[in-house]
């Protein structure tokens, strides 16, 4: 969307200020849209009155994103490909996070198979709040045989927990073979070439699934394949202009990426303003020693997640590789525009009871559930107070000042805490904010013990047994 | 045909810096080392990038704790900033190494400028790459440390890292104009404290723009890197679109990465996350992921410490050259 004013889409809404959407007024709703916390079809009477019908095609065709958003898959797991509307994430901010697509091949033992599938779609890693994992699952067919192919694809899905797939053969009768096993579950089917498109493209249409392109290095040929298939009534596209590992074409990769985001969003060429595949798998193709290919295919991931690839097919399911590069992602999709933030106050972990300790920390995210994930998964009851320092962690908090002794006194009183009712009435100071327990000690005098803990909430656990309950 | 423009904003040149100099330019390096000059985002096809980014190596001048993963790789020298910034040089590829004068922290041992000054010798000595010059961070005793420090290397054009807001910024510009040498320029990610500090460094302390180079601070992958990557571009971005307080080579402290616990910890404080595997192969991907994104955002020069994060951040920033 290129739209930045609210009035102009103001212009397309009912303009009834009804309500019913949630907001006081069409104009605010207008506002909802331009940032894309709102969607269009929350405005029950634009979608459902006919005399609106006209403003409603020209609104969505406003804010449709400049690049084209795919949708793999169904239900709960099904991910959003693309959909991007700018260049870079402090425009506004990426939406939707390139899914990581993991592969197993149809050639696998089944209980490595199993094994593999069951790594993949359970591996997890809490981080600010929430558990991040990976989405998906990218079946390669190696024997070329389609009977193989719909066995492996049953099997995927048999253990899958409901992932979205990517079939991946450039034969149509082994993709025809998957497709019948798993049309329902819209998986991604790779991928029409310049020698295939004909019998894939028939595949794509006939059982509705969306489609990934393959023509490396030329843009020229990506393209006009994608003007072929529009014109084919397929849009659910999806481009692979190539993933080089190394060398040369490594630049001309990015190169290629860069220009198709610019095209799309800076330029508004609407015929290949779809999402981009990147292959880091192709990491593999350059060594036989497994770190070292795994390393490289986390710096390839990196290099694309950064400059618009929008989905990935990866091989590594070492934690050394996992961990950075969803880290990496989730934190380039963090939305610039709203502080990462908790509400300050007093939260109950486990249930706390008169013998809990009461943990301090800062309303930052990342502090916050660092914190609360450390206590929490480690089965202790506890109280965390979360002092307002603006968003700010400990230990630049108390390097800049938004923590201190009394803002400290001030949130216990706003928060009402009842130290009365606690066995051992004691807060637990973070290490790094040691500073303040003389001063604290004076303004909690006779309320409340000062004790300080260990510099990383990680190691709570432990310093729980020498010091709690104190004495 | 598919065809595309360029980026018609981009104007205004990154200032080229050098750093070191040789002994036709009054110092005793062996070879010099050039940052800057880019006329486009990092590796973008606008423009070709003139040099590729640099890696100074860390050096302490006492021991001081490091991930188990970093230690292993200086138990040998850790006692030596000479022989430490040999084995940088040698056997790690370092373009520069930084000597850091810790000790002379009011906290730590209080150790004096003069005995800061001897380090600088001795690593000059035991090196000729260009080198870089820190401070303890403690915003008093740096002032007087790093001036010292910057009359002993007299001509040799180092980086003196660092002059900052909270602290007397304008003796340590002095310092290096006087002694011939480029001054980091670091705040805390914030554009504007950016351009402040910029601006007083050349206005209020005289010193030159090809002798300005900024660290925009480096906050890691997982502990806060999406603010210090788009703080990084943001700046970029406004110098190439002509934003004259901008238009300076970048510094990242890239061993930032050794702080986040994802890169050193054994295992997961938290018992229901999936294992997190061999933290000795872990924490240089940390380090590597690290300073590739932000070499991505525009950084020229990268502090680093772990041999295998430095010799990855080497090979994919040149391959991207071409
Ligand atoms: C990101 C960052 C910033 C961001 C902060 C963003 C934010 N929302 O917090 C910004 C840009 C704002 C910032 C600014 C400053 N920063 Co800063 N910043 C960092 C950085 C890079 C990462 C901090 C981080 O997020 N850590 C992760 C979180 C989770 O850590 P945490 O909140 O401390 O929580 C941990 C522990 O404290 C503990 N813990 C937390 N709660 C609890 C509770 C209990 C009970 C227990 C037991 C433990 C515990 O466990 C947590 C997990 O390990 C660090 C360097 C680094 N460490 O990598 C510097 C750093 C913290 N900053 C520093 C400084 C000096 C500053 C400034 C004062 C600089 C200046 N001169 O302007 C300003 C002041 C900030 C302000 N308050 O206005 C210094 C602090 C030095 C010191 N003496 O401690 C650091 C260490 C950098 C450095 N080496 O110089 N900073
Ligand atoms: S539901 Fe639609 S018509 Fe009603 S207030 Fe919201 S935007 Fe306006």
């Amino acid at each position: 969307m290129k739209e930045t004013s609210p009035l102009n889409l103001y212009k397309q809404l009912p303009q009834t200020n009804c309500k019913k959407c949630g907001e006081e007024t069409c104009m605010a709703f207008a506002a909802g849209l331009i940032a894309r916390t709102r969607k269009v079809e929350e405005c029950t009477p634009l979608i459902e009155e006919k005399k609106y019908a006209k403003k409603l095609a020209t609104l969505r065709s406003t804010v449709a994103p400049e690049l084209k958003m795919v949708y793999v898959g169904v239900g709960d797991k099904q991910v959003k490909v693309g959909g991007e509307d700018v260049m870079y994430r402090h425009q506004m901010t990426f939406f939707n996070k390139p899914p990581f697509a993991f592969d197993v091949a149809d050639n696998m033992e089944e209980a490595k198979l199993i094994e593999r599938v069951k790594k993949i779609t359970t591996w997890r890693k809490f981080y600010i709040g929430k558990w991040q994992g990976v989405e998906m699952i990218a079946v390669r067919s190696v024997t070329d045989d389609p009977a193989k192919f719909a066995a492996c694809v049953k099997t995927v899905m048999a253990n899958g927990n409901g992932f979205p797939l990517i079939l991946c053969s450039f034969n149509p009768a082994v993709l025809k073979a998957g497709l019948e096993v798993a049309s329902k579950e819209k998986p991604l089917i790779y991928a029409a070439t310049k020698d295939n498109w004909k019998e894939v493209a028939q595949l794509a249409y006939d059982y509705k699934v969306p489609v990934t392109l393959s023509v490396p290095f030329d843009l020229d040929g990506l393209k006009s394949m994608a003007v072929t298939f529009a014109e084919m009534g397929l849009t659910d596209l999806v481009l692979d202009p190539g993933t080089a590992p190394n060398g040369k074409m490594l630049q001309q990769t990015l190169t290629n990426f860069i220009n198709l985001r610019r095209a799309a969003v800076e330029e508004a060429q609407r015929d290949i303003a779809y999402p981009v595949m990147v292959l880091p798998i192709n990491a593999w193709l350059t060594t036989d020693d497994p770190v070292r290919a795994a390393y490289w295919e986390s710096v390839l991931t990196a290099a694309f997640v950064i400059r618009g690839g929008a989905i990935m097919i990866k091989h590594s399911t070492e934690p050394y590789s996992m961990m950075p590069d969803m880290h990496l992602r989730f934190n380039i999709y963090t939305d610039p525009r709203t502080p990462v933030q908790v509400k300050p106050g007093i939260y109950k972990v486990g249930n706390p009871g008169p013998e809990s300790p009461v943990f301090l920390t800062t309303n930052f995210a990342l502090t916050y559930y660092t914190v609360e994930s450390d206590v929490a998964s480690n089965g202790i009851d506890a109280y965390i107070i979360a002092i307002n320092t603006d968003g700010i962690g400990v230990q630049a908090s108390v390097a800049g000042g938004q923590l201190s002794p009394v803002k400290i006194q001030d949130s216990f009183n706003e928060a009402g805490f009842d130290w009365a009712g606690q066995k051992y009435p004691a807060m637990v100071l973070p290490g790094m904010a040691a500073k303040f327990s003389g001063e604290l000690e004076d303004l909690f005098a006779g309320k409340a013990k000062i004790m300080v803990g260990p510099e990383d909430s990680g190691r709570i656990i432990g310093w729980m047994k020498d010091f709690w309950p104190p004495k | 045909k598919f065809s595309v423009g360029v980026d018609k904003t981009w104007k205004h040149p990154i200032q080229e810096v050098t750093l070191g100099a040789t002994k036709a330019d009054g110092g005793s390096r062996g070879h010099v080392v050039k940052l800057g000059g880019e006329k486009a985002m990092p590796f973008f096809p606008d423009a070709a990038m003139p040099h590729a980014p640099k890696i100074t190596m860390d050096v302490f001048d006492m021991p001081i704790g490091m991930a188990k993963a970093v230690k292993m790789h200086y138990e040998d020298v850790i006692n030596s900033p000479g022989e430490w910034a040999k084995k940088a040089v040698r056997d790690f590829g370092a373009d520069m190494v930084t000597v850091h004068l810790i000790s002379t922290d009011p906290l730590l041992k209080d150790t004096s400028a003069q005995d800061a000054v001897k380090t600088v010798e001795e690593v000059l000595q035991a090196v000729d790459v260009p080198i870089c010059i820190g401070g303890s961070g403690n915003p008093d005793k740096d002032p007087v440390v790093l001036s010292k420090a910057a009359e002993v290397a007299q001509g040799e054009r180092v980086l003196i890292a660092s002059a900052n807001l909270n602290m007397d910024w304008e003796k340590i510009g002095k310092a290096c104009v006087d002694n011939g040498h480029v001054c980091l320029a670091w705040t805390q990610l914030e554009i504007n404290s950016q351009k402040e500090l910029n601006r007083k460094l050349m206005k209020v302390a005289g010193v030159p723009r090809e002798s300005i180079v900024m660290d925009p601070t480096t906050a890691a992958l997982a502990y806060g890197l999406d603010f210090a990557y788009s703080n990084m571009e943001r700046i970029r971005l406004g110098a190439l679109k002509g934003d004259d307080e901008l238009t300076f080579p970048m510094s990242s402290g890239t061993t930032n990465a050794w702080g986040v616990r994802e890169s050193w910890m054994v295992r997961s404080p938290n018992k229901d996350d999936s294992d997190w595997g061999d933290r000795m192969l872990r924490g240089p991907i940390w380090e590597i992921l690290t300073g590739y994104s932000l070499a991505m955002a525009g950084v020229d020069i990268f502090m680093m410490m772990h041999p295998t994060a430095v010799a990855y951040l080497h090979e994919i920033t040149q391959s991207l050259m071409g």
